[in-house]
């Protein structure tokens, strides 16, 4: 099954494998027609309305803006509404580096989101420490405390670079079975058991 | 410089001087509050302005080098206090002298571990409460074990510390309350559209009315000092960058000159003109991005894409010469990493002929309009004098009236020779800090356009020893960042790596004065003001 956007022809993708594996993964018990159906609906409107957390520590966030502003025009895609409280957002674009002090913030943001949530690790610093790795306060990469969906290289990356994220983050909402398995959310419960915080029942 | 030796030997024969770039004092623990007042009153001193406290690990003893400057004589002078008691350090706080040094002794403690007698708020800055160690120390553990990511909240107190020293000379500490026992205490930040960052606010609130704010820093706080003492010169180079991402080619210069001077490499004219174009251009941008974000603040969102068009245009030719569109790496030791690009020259041009009819369109739209002028004039006043006493440097400064723009004051590079004019305002309010930065933004269109016709030709870069060794020594230099002063404080002990590189930053003191300013105002001018004091939440906490 060929997942594609309106704008970007399926060979431009540089990644098509991983999307694949990840339809052959979901599709492997076979999907019901009428669930199945049901699910493309769903996800063609998800996909096409992805709404990100205002959120940014550092410099990515400034090329956020520029994401956000006339040249680069987000608003193009469906992505424009920014929202300032997890509660409203689909996802978060972790810009910026995460430190030791920022970390549990991060994770309560994360854990405010409402399902089904995504994060991109935006930059270098988000996806691995980056210049910073080895510094006595930085978290070496968000995935220590929250799963992520995108990762997104460059420092900061370009914003056409996170058209090309978030696009990809889009087509794998596209392929996501909201009501058929909704393996992300046992990926998830998994993830916390996994990373517990004392004194909250996840 | 001979007679302020002359007045400080008089009154403290203890005083024991070097003569270097600039007069240093090293004075014992005991004489320091009594120097330090000294210093600041005395009316043939006047050392009104704090630039910073370097805190030191020289490993037989830890201390601190003050850094003072006299607005009123534009003299400069360091004092350098020490201790060699590791596990005990202590040193009287000049807290009570100068409004910034409470909050540099809490960076100091923070790092260092040196605890400051009488200072009112001795906690610790950037790092939480249950951090392990003090990161700067030359005997710190860095293993990831030590201070592990946490995964539960932080843990918060009411509290803060006082240390005092008794009549027997033994240290006591004892806790105060940070607000008063029945305060509204609100919570703004870390996460917050409007703060510009990650910072945070504890603001105890009157109803509508802020009575105290405690600013809470930290929350990106990458320990850019310490990474770069295990790192080779060119390699420290980079964190300029992303210290303020907007004035990534200052900082740059600022780090390149201070290794240049210590290292005796001269560079190239043509390097020297590029830098100041870059500068220039990063101000241009910088400020662009300000009235944008600012106005956004403000509720006026169309504004942002007015003041990023001129922005992106200045991004394109930065895209063009340095190949980012943010965190550069321009400048290295010895002049540029590349050549101009071909068509710099005329980009240039081209940019600046919009920049006047986009500031007319930008007053048209905003500074003109009522409900700006309600929300920005005679919001947020910060006096001249409390501006010196905060450090409030850059455009915040000089809209206090005071002139302490380091391109005039101590001129670097190629500025002696540009005519351009420091803009200055007295009103000290919101709108002044707006304005100041519209004015800057024709002024360094100004000083542009007398380099864009004059590019001299030669090398941009001049050979550089691959293995770049410094002198034993210690150098202090400044310029113009596009916020303020930037200083870097740097000392060498003959290796490959910097020993100490201290990063002096103005948005520290501009996230301090918060507090000030905000008192008794209501909480949506916090919003204002904090916006129009422009600070990167990175380049507080470095």
């Amino acid at each position: 099954m060929e997942v594609t956007t309106k704008s970007m022809p399926y060979e431009a993708w540089k990644d098509n494998e991983y999307i694949e594996s990840l339809v052959k993964e979901l599709q492997e018990n076979g999907a019901n027609v009428v669930v199945g159906s049901f699910d493309k609906l769903i996800n063609w409107g998800r996909s096409n309305s992805i709404w990100p957390l205002t959120f940014a520590t550092s410099c990515c966030g400034i090329e956020f803006v520029s994401l956000g502003a006339a040249r680069y025009d987000m608003a193009r895609f469906g992505w424009e509404v920014a929202r300032s409280s997890p509660r409203q957002a689909d996802f978060i674009m972790v810009a910026g580096t995460i430190v030791h002090r920022m970390a549990p913030v991060l994770r309560r943001l994360y854990d405010q989101l409402a399902e089904p949530k995504y994060v991109i690790a935006c930059g270098a610093c988000a996806v691995s420490g980056g210049p910073f790795k080895k510094s006595y306060h930085v978290v070496m990469g968000v995935d220590k405390i929250i799963p992520v969906d995108v990762y997104l290289p460059g420092c900061p990356p370009r914003p056409e670079a996170m058209i090309y994220a978030i696009m990809q983050l889009s087509r794998k909402i596209k392929v996501e079975k909201f009501f058929g398995g909704v393996n992300r959310q046992e990926k998830q419960e998994e993830f916390l058991k996994n990373h517990p915080i004392e004194g909250v029942e996840d | 410089m001979a007679d302020i030796q002359e007045i400080i030997a008089k009154l403290f024969p203890q005083a024991v001087f070097e003569e270097g770039d600039i007069l240093t004092v090293e004075i014992p623990d005991a004489q320091w509050h009594d120097l330090a007042k000294t210093l600041r009153d005395n009316a043939e001193l006047s050392f009104d302005f704090l630039k910073t406290i370097v805190g030191m690990d020289w490993v037989e003893k830890l201390g601190c080098i003050y850094y003072l400057t006299s607005t009123k004589y534009n003299t400069n002078i360091a004092v350098k206090v020490t201790t060699e008691d590791r596990v005990n350090p202590a040193i009287t706080s000049i807290a009570d002298l100068w409004h910034i040094a409470g909050m540099y002794e809490r960076e100091v403690y923070d790092f260092f571990g040196i605890v400051f007698l009488n200072n009112p708020d001795m906690r610790r800055l950037f790092l939480s409460i249950d951090w392990k160690g003090y990161p700067l120390r030359k005997d710190y553990d860095a293993s990831p074990e030590t201070n592990p990511v946490p995964d539960d909240n932080e843990r918060q107190s009411d509290f803060t510390n006082v240390y005092t020293r008794d009549a027997d000379g033994k240290i006591e500490c004892h806790e105060e309350r940070i607000f008063a026992e029945n305060d509204f205490v609100v919570n703004i930040g870390p996460q917050h559209p409007a703060t510009h960052g990650v910072l945070r606010f504890r603001t105890a609130v009157d109803g509508e009315t802020i009575k105290k704010i405690d600013v809470y820093m930290g929350y990106i706080h990458r320990g850019i000092e310490k990474i770069c003492e295990n790192l080779t010169y060119p390699q420290t180079l980079h964190f300029m960058d992303r210290l303020d991402y907007f004035s990534a080619h200052p900082y740059h210069h600022c780090l390149c000159m201070t290794i240049e001077e210590a290292a005796g490499i001269q560079i190239s004219r043509r390097a020297q003109v590029i830098r100041v174009m870059m500068d220039e251009l990063s101000r241009i941008a910088s400020h662009c991005l300000f009235i944008g974000t600012f106005c956004m603040d403000l509720g006026a969102t169309t504004m942002l894409f007015y003041a990023l068009r001129v922005r992106e245009q200045i991004l394109d030719i930065m895209d063009k010469t340095c190949g980012a569109r943010m965190t550069f790496n321009y400048e290295c030791i010895g002049g540029v990493m590349q050549d101009l690009a071909p068509d710099f020259a005329d980009d240039v041009r081209a940019l600046l002929e919009i920049i006047p009819k986009n500031l007319k369109e930008y007053d048209k739209l905003f500074t003109g309009n009522v409900i700006t002028k309600n929300r920005m004039e005679g919001v947020g006043v910060l006096g001249r004098e409390e501006a010196i006493s905060w450090g409030v440097t850059g455009p915040s400064g000089r809209a206090s009236g005071w002139a302490c723009d380091v391109r005039k004051t101590t001129p670097y590079s190629i500025y002696p020779e540009l005519d351009f004019e420091e803009v200055i305002r007295h009103e000290g309010d919101s709108m002044a800090r707006f304005q100041v930065r519209m004015g800057e933004i024709e002024q360094s269109a100004k000083i542009l356009a007398q380099l864009v016709d004059n590019i001299p030709e030669g090398e941009y870069c001049v050979k550089v020893p691959k293995v770049l060794k410094l002198p034993v020594g210690h150098w202090f230099r400044t310029v113009e960042g596009c916020r303020g002063t930037f200083g870097v404080y740097l000392e060498s002990d003959g290796t490959v790596n910097p020993y100490r590189l201290k990063l002096v930053t103005p948005s520290l003191p501009a996230a301090a004065v918060v507090d000030t300013l905000t008192r008794g105002g209501k909480i949506a001018d916090l919003i204002t003001i904090g916006g129009s004091l422009d600070y990167i939440v990175p380049d507080i906490d470095r």
